[in-house]
């Protein structure tokens, strides 16, 4: 399958959310893909909040199945929540289940006044109504294969397809 | 004999924490790195998070403690698990039901987790070896055996103050004898790989040889404390003091009490640690006590992150 170019899909995504010319907006980041993201985004949009990041290994609804992550990363939400007016960045929105954590965690932070969502790709998928407001590109994944962004040494961003049997998740 | 750590299942998962002895590395990091992440939801203004939601939690505890039990229920309540606190001492032991029978008669309730404190060394392992293989225990301090949790914290507070483990100088001081937090902490350290672990105490207070758990053995401060990066303080137990191993707390306190002088005589960055409850003018002076190198209520903190990472990696991992 030929995937679309990371790097061009984010000049895409990062144009929609600038012509919407939402004021007063906080990123928030999801790791690990969303974080890169909402990085380049701060910078490209200069965006005043500072840059909030998400791990939602803690809020997962498959803990009982899947237990810890290794690597839980800490969450870290430097501004103040109640009444900002968040955009949650993901770079591949499938089920919507990583959404609805980051949500839920979020509340625990504060009362959001608004809180939309963009993401690199949106694969479909969805099993709980979840809706982003910005999009790089939708893209039709089969079900038993895995969608990734990785990130090289020159912070170039790339996708990548897997089977869901092998190892990388 | 069957070689494998009670603790580990067959994939190297830690199933139950009973020791830090034995425990891989890549263990003591993980619940390490897990713990970070819990500082920072203990620093919110919602200090709580749903990982245990729906999980039972029994404190067993057949020997008082307020401390323990009380961050180990903090910890708990913060992942949102239900947590049923007893007090066996006044109960079901003094009407003679058995170590066993009362931990039968709690899993039929539907328990998820034992945290477990009991006089005797070993009650800990003897639960864990009896209980249904989806129930966790979890060691909360077994005799002078071993206190792994605490080790723990006491491992996570050095590596947030002095980041690296292979460059330290460690000494641990006070009474080897009685403490089950010294044997956990020597085990923990030597894991993570502190180059030099010094025991300091008098003969009376250290077991016989000690050496063996790769610590280097100092009689005085004087000598034991030169170039010292962490000083681990441990409480003088006068409740598990029998016979004459001390001629009295004053003279204790002449050679092992660490006054600020003493305590200049490590590097001048050196951290003071104690696991708490201080006997003060005893083990340590106020002045270090209260002073800007002690890290004594930081551990208290940290204690809380590093218990709810070892029950929610416990909770997580299959049997």
């Amino acid at each position: 399958m030929q995937l679309p170019d990371a790097e061009e899909l984010f000049q895409i995504l990062a144009k929609k959310i600038r012509s919407a010319g939402i004021q007063n907006i906080a990123l928030v980041g999801i790791h690990t893909g969303g974080v890169w993201l909402a990085q380049r985004l701060h910078q490209e949009l200069d965006i005043q909040h500072p840059l909030g990041m998400l791990d939602v290994s803690f809020y997962r609804d498959d803990f009982d199945k899947r237990g810890l992550h290794a690597q839980v990363k800490p969450s870290e939400i430097p501004f103040d929540v109640e009444k900002s007016n968040i955009l949650l960045v993901d770079d591949v929105l499938y089920t919507g289940r990583t959404i609805r954590a980051a949500i839920n965690e979020l509340f625990d932070y504060g009362r959001p006044g608004r809180i939309s969502l963009a993401a690199l790709i949106d694969r479909g998928g969805r099993q709980l109504p979840i809706t982003p407001q910005y999009v790089g590109a939708k893209l039709k994944i089969p079900d038993n294969q895995m969608l990734e962004l990785q990130r090289d040494d020159n912070d170039k961003l790339s996708l990548k397809i897997y089977d869901k049997t092998s190892n990388h998740e | 004999m069957n070689s494998r750590n009670p603790q580990l299942n067959e994939n190297g998962a830690l199933q139950h924490l009973l020791t830090t002895e034995g425990l891989p590395v890549s263990v003591l990091l993980h619940i390490l790195d897990t713990a970070e992440s819990f500082v920072g939801v203990t620093e919110r203004d919602v200090k709580k998070i749903p990982l245990l939601r729906g999980k039972s939690i029994f404190n067993l505890f057949f020997e008082p403690s307020t401390r323990t039990r009380t961050t180990f229920e903090i910890a708990a309540k913060r992942l949102s698990a239900d947590v049923i606190n007893l007090n066996i001492a006044v109960s079901s032991e003094s009407k003679g039901e058995t170590l066993l029978d009362t931990v039968n008669n709690l899993s039929a309730m539907n328990a998820d987790m034992f945290v477990v404190r009991h006089a005797q060394s070993g009650a800990a392992h003897l639960i864990a070896k009896h209980v249904r293989s989806d129930i966790r225990v979890i060691n909360a301090g077994d005799g002078s055996h071993a206190h792994p949790t605490q080790a723990l914290l006491d491992m996570f507070t050095i590596r947030r103050y002095k980041r690296e483990f292979r460059n330290l100088r460690v000494a641990i001081i006070g009474d080897i004898l009685h403490s089950r937090v010294a044997r956990s902490q020597i085990h923990a350290l030597t894991t993570l790989g502190v180059p030099e672990v010094r025991v300091i105490a008098p003969k009376t207070l250290l077991p016989k040889m000690v050496e063996r758990l790769g610590v280097h053995v100092y009689h005085t401060m004087e000598k034991g404390l030169k170039d010292i990066d962490v000083l681990m303080m441990l409480r003088l137990q006068n409740e598990r003091m029998t016979g004459a191993n001390l001629p009295s707390f004053e003279e204790y306190f002449k050679y092992y009490g660490l006054t600020p002088e003493k305590l200049s005589l490590a590097r001048r960055d050196a951290i003071v640690m104690h696991p708490g409850p201080m006997n003060r003018g005893v083990e340590i002076d106020s002045a270090v006590a209260d002073g800007k190198q002690s890290v004594i209520l930081p551990q208290v903190t940290f204690g809380i992150a590093v218990r709810m990472a070892v029950m929610s990696i416990l909770a997580g991992n299959q049997t």
